[in-house]
């Protein structure tokens, strides 16, 4: 057993040896120990370097504020989490532990470097930075800054655990298992309320777990602890929830909690989540999360060995860990005396006690001076030696006109420090309760809350035992308890501590994480920051990931002191959620991978798949983009699918698009109301192109629209468009028509839709379909029908996407496979060849017909993309009408759909491509649209291309310009129709 | 995360639900004047306080209601159907 563990005390198991490494240095812990207390048990202090200045650090704290001992655990090479407090992680057998941010070594580190040229990075070194010259920020600055700062690194594998979401409820949530949590929920067990019981640390307890000298109702507090919680696990009303940290507060008392369900294991169960996220809809949370002990700010504050008093006494107390052998105390407060007197019990030698006040006093006082520890009143500290670890300090005391004058060096390998507690009011603020500044506590303690909620104990500065456990338990109902401890009166110090006026040079750290120092702070005060949220961005102090739980209080006293301002008039910065790191894993949960949207598959998908189809997402849809035959690759394929649909026939699923069934007798009234079109004079048995507006007047979707009887319409959407054109359908019809009688069902996935599109589709289709005359006289472009396939009943659109002649089946889901087998097999006499989305592109932009959201963006109207003449000029209104008539809307400069056919060249232009109107233009050059659409069309020869041009319409004929990484490409202005001009053959 | 309360369906998540801005908007007549038009379009008021505003239990039943919410507490003062009047939020309004 090493010198620094205690022969007995703690609850640590003595007889359970856990074996880890440090930096690939083989040490022996305890079964309960942190990896901290374990490393110090092992005389290891030397943690990490630190964020800036690459100073060595050690361990600040034992508990989740810690801003420094951060390190990397590896079980395995995709198992690396970077940024985890030592003071959090438990130690199992075979742990693998790094400490980050040096290099080449921990001990000797290059990065060092930037604590000697600190002059040079001062606070708001980052922004100033900036304004020099751009070049040199890139080539110089960010590389060597990029790998001096900063903390852990990334794993370099994708995470193979499973992460674990459930939703809660409960009528009493209780955040943080001290004293005052314990007491809260015996209170609230006793009640029929579901009590959901929650703690970041691994055993329940809190500070009682660090205390050896109180007694509650007559028992030890560990055999308090002890009893409580047995009661507490035997209730099933009660969930006790260890390891379990709330990061997060949101609206109406959802909590956030994340449970780490297995990182403390040596051996990771199967199926098992390694963490598990809850979310907890409380009826009343209970703020236990009680207080954090304040550093005190003096120049070396940060050295290895300088260690919050509390802490200390935790290592003692809970660990066996004596965190060395000759100790100074520096405080502000009784309470920390009580550190000195556990520790010197222990056999540290306690070489003298530094209190900042000039009269202390008190039962604790009386007791240090009865072990024969001197203590200096109206002390202070000058600064501090040694390089990896404390070796000495320097005392100064100060006189009674304020001055301070050195007193003497002290040696000592342990400096601990109290500047007094901060309550941990991090969720209450996330809650968006009120905080109050208390001037006898000087804390901001919780004022009025937003939430169903309540604080208890020293979260909200209750500080005595007793009055901590009666405060808790009367939350639920008053309870009395028989406490003996000793009573302290809270006290603290705020800021730096005093120094000479001449002192220079020395670093007196405020947010060790982020390397921030006092005279950071007075810098920016200097340079007008005057406000803390600005103070805050400038020398980034308290926006480390631990969120200033050590340093915000400090740095608020040292700008309200430059200021001669009150703290609450300088600010306290918002508190965010979450109050420690959470891992991604956490959140993303299930939704990763296959299950991180849902996918959605046509009835025709399977027969495609076995075809061979190469799959392109659109929205959740997987659709055919082309059917490679041979070793074909995309170009082949869509050519010869391209050139099959233009002379003679072929098979497209067009089952993905949206559909919208509108009944009612006020179903026609309701479409004209919001389609720019005219549906009155549309018969039963006829569809038309329907467009659809918002009522800023640009395009929001189309779509052909069949009457299929006098009440009722059948409504086809893009892919992408169909749940939110009905949702916009529901919005008018309940919120602004609410007189129309009408009901708008979708049906998208109850149609399976097989489009048959070319000169030989009539042949195709005739010798199936049964009860309709798919003759041109009988059946013209735009009518709908309904007759049966094999005995499936279909509804049959005659329509077309390619200005082929075409119709579109719609038959009911179920049916949608077997249908498209019996087409396919009927077409073989006809060439009948399966095509995909591609081949559907190339043969609509042949056509000009737009897609929207490709060849429009939210800024288009229909006059710009040359559909004016679906407009019902006589209707009184529609949805986006008013908008037209702006006159802005009515610019001839508008950007406008034009075709675009290039000249010189036979490469097809970029989607997305600029366009401008001469040659050689000076950068930046004026552009004057951009290319929407572009393809190589195998039946034309040639690529085609659409475009949105200013004032496009007028420039028929023009030569156009793109400039290219290659150089520029000539273009030719036409209209947006590249294929029988005449319209023809849709009329077949 | 709010708890809100459909009209129809009782409290439900936030997540049920999709929000659609101020509320007791009227949509002007054709014949209004483009500066009309455009603050009907665009302008809107962000208040630091009670908002009464429309929601969509979208995944729910899909219907629409009004809801009074404060936006610093989100505390929900009252919810209300489309067809109903403001209700009177002085008494501090029905809880959520
Ligand atoms: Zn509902």
């Amino acid at each position: 057993m090493s010198a620094f563990r205690t022969q007995t005390g703690g609850r640590i198991d003595r007889t359970r040896k856990v074996h880890f490494t440090f930096d690939g240095k083989t040490y022996e812990g305890l079964q309960g120990d942190t990896l901290a207390s374990a490393l110090l048990a092992n005389g290891v202090h030397l943690l990490g370097r630190s964020f800036k200045y690459h100073r060595p650090r050690g361990i600040l704290a034992a508990g989740s504020e810690e801003p420094n001992a951060l390190v990397a655990v590896r079980r395995d090479e995709a198992r690396y989490t970077p940024n985890l407090r030592a003071t959090q992680v438990e130690i199992y057998d075979g742990l693998q532990a790094q400490s980050q941010n040096r290099w080449p070594s921990l001990r000797w580190d290059v990065g060092r470097i930037n604590d000697l040229l600190s002059r040079f990075f001062p606070a708001g070194f980052y922004y100033k930075t900036f304004m020099w010259p751009k070049s040199a920020w890139k080539s110089l600055y960010e590389p060597v800054i990029r790998r001096a700062a900063g903390i852990g690194k990334s794993p370099t594998l994708p995470d193979p655990d499973r992460y674990a979401q459930r939703y809660a409820h409960c009528e009493v949530l209780i955040v943080g298992a001290g004293p005052a949590g314990i007491a809260a929920a015996l209170q609230a067990a006793k009640t029929d309320a579901r009590v959901i019981f929650c703690d970041e640390q691994s055993e329940m307890g809190g500070s009682l777990l660090s205390e050896s000298a109180v007694s509650i109702d007559g028992l030890s507090a560990a055999d308090w602890v002890a009893q409580s919680l047995v009661a507490l696990a035997r209730n099933p009303r009660v969930t006790l929830l260890p390891r379990t940290t709330a990061f997060g507060y949101f609206p109406h008392n959802l909590i956030g909690l994340n449970e780490r369900v297995t990182e403390h294991l040596a051996q990771l169960p199967e199926h098992c989540a390694r963490e598990r996220l809850w979310q907890v809809r409380a009826g009343t949370v209970l703020l236990a999360t009680g207080a954090i002990e304040r550093p005190l700010v003096f120049a070396g504050n940060d050295r290895p060995g300088v260690m919050l008093a509390a802490a200390a006494r935790t290592y003692l107390n809970r660990y066996g860990v004596r965190t060395g052998s000759r100790a100074v105390l520096v405080t502000a407060n009784d309470a920390a005396y009580q550190a000195a007197l556990d520790l010197g019990a222990a056999g540290v030698s306690i070489a003298a006690i530094v209190d900042v006040r000039k009269n202390p006093g008190g039962e604790l006082h009386a007791a240090a001076h009865r072990a024969g520890i001197e203590i200096f009143a109206a002390g202070t500290v000058l600064g501090t030696r040694g390089s990896l670890r404390i070796s000495g300090v320097q005392i100064g005391q100060v006189d009674g006109s304020g001055a301070v004058h050195f007193k003497r060096s002290i040696a000592c390998d342990l400096l601990l420090m109290s500047g007094g507690h901060t309550p941990s009011v991090h969720l209450f603020s996330q809650s968006r309760g009120t905080l109050s500044w208390n001037e006898a506590l000087e804390s901001f303690l919780p004022g009025t809350p937003a939430e169903n909620q309540r604080s208890i104990g020293a979260c909200r500065g209750v500080y005595a035992l007793s009055a901590v456990l009666e405060d808790g338990a009367a939350a639920i109902a008053p309870q009395r308890f028989t406490v003996t401890a000793t009573v302290t009166s809270p006290s603290g110090w705020l800021g730096a501590l005093p120094r000479p006026v001449d002192s220079h040079g020395a670093k007196a750290f405020v947010d060790w994480q982020h390397d921030v120092t006092v005279k950071d702070i007075q810098l920016a005060t200097r340079e007008g920051f005057h406000s803390i949220e600005h103070i805050k961005r400038f020398t980034t102090t308290g926006m480390a990931t631990d969120q200033g739980k050590t340093s915000n209080l400090n740095a608020l006293a040292i700008a309200s002191d430059r200021l001669q301002k009150p703290i609450p008039e300088i600010g306290l910065t918002t508190f965010r959620m979450p109050f420690t790191p959470t891992t991604f894993g956490s959140f993303a949960g299930l939704s990763r991978g296959d299950l991180f949207d849902p996918v959605r598959r046509t009835p025709v998908h399977p027969w495609a798949a076995q075809r061979g189809a190469v799959f392109e997402d659109v929205s959740l849809w997987k659709r055919a983009r082309y059917f490679p035959v041979g070793d074909e690759d995309m170009h082949a394929a869509v050519n010869r699918e391209c050139v099959a649909v233009r002379s003679g026939c072929g098979i497209f699923d067009a089952s993905t698009l949206g559909k919208i069934e509108i009944v009612g007798p006020d179903a026609a009234t309701f479409l004209n109301r919001l389609y720019v079109n005219n549906w009155s004079t549309l018969a039963v048995g006829r569809s038309r192109y329907g467009i659809l507006l918002r009522d800023d007047g640009f395009i929001y979707d189309d779509g052909v629209i069949a009457r299929t009887a006098t009440d009722r319409f059948h409504v086809t959407t893009t892919t992408g468009g169909a749940a939110r054109v009905l949702g916009m359908m529901e919005d008018y019809r309940q919120t602004e028509w609410t007189d129309l009688k009408v009901w708008l069902t979708s049906t998208t996935e109850q149609w399976s839709v097989i489009a048959v599109q070319g000169p030989n589709s009539r042949r195709v289709l005739e010798g199936l379909v049964t009860g309709v005359d798919l003759s041109a006289a009988a059946m013209p472009h735009m009518s709908v029908a309904r007759g049966a396939i094999g005995g499936v009943p279909v509804l049959l659109f005659r329509v077309s996407f390619t200005g082929e002649l075409g119709f579109e089946v719609n038959v009911p889901s179920t049916h949608g496979q077997a249908v498209w087998e019996q087409i396919f097999a009927a077409g073989q006499a006809h060439g009948i060849t399966p095509y995909g989305t591609e081949a559907m592109h190339v043969l609509r932009a042949e056509k000009g017909y737009i897609i929207v959201g490709q060849d429009t963006d939210g800024t288009v109207t229909p006059d710009d993309a040359g559909l004016s003449w679906a407009i019902g000029k006589a209707k009184p209104d529609f949805v986006g009408k008013r908008s037209l008539q702006r006159p802005s809307m009515q610019a001839p400069e508008r950007k406008q759909l034009v075709g675009l056919i290039n000249v010189g060249s036979n490469v097809p232009l970029n989607e997305g491509a600029q366009v401008v109107e001469t040659r050689a233009q000076a950068v930046p050059m004026t552009m004057i649209g951009h290319v929407t659409s572009s393809y190589y069309s195998a039946v034309l020869g040639k690529p085609i291309a659409l475009a949105l041009i200013a004032g496009g319409r007028a420039r028929m004929g023009q030569r156009l310009y793109i400039p290219m990484p290659g150089g520029e490409l000539e273009v030719q202005v036409t209209a947006p129709v590249f294929y029988d001009l005449e319209g023809a053959r849709i009329h077949a | 995360m709010m708890l809100i309360q459909c009209p129809w369906c009782g409290k439900r998540d936030e997540n049920e639900f999709v929000c659609g801005g101020t509320t007791h908007i009227a949509r002007p007549p054709s014949a209004v004047t483009d500066a009309v038009w455009g603050a009907y379009l665009f302008f809107r008021e962000n208040p630091k306080g009670v908002h009464l505003e429309r929601w969509r239990h979208t995944w729910g039943c899909g219907q629409w209601f009004n809801a009074a919410r404060h936006t610093v507490t989100h505390e929900i003062l009252a919810v209300y159907r489309m067809s109903d009047p403001v209700p009177d939020l002085s008494a501090g309004g029905a809880a959520s």
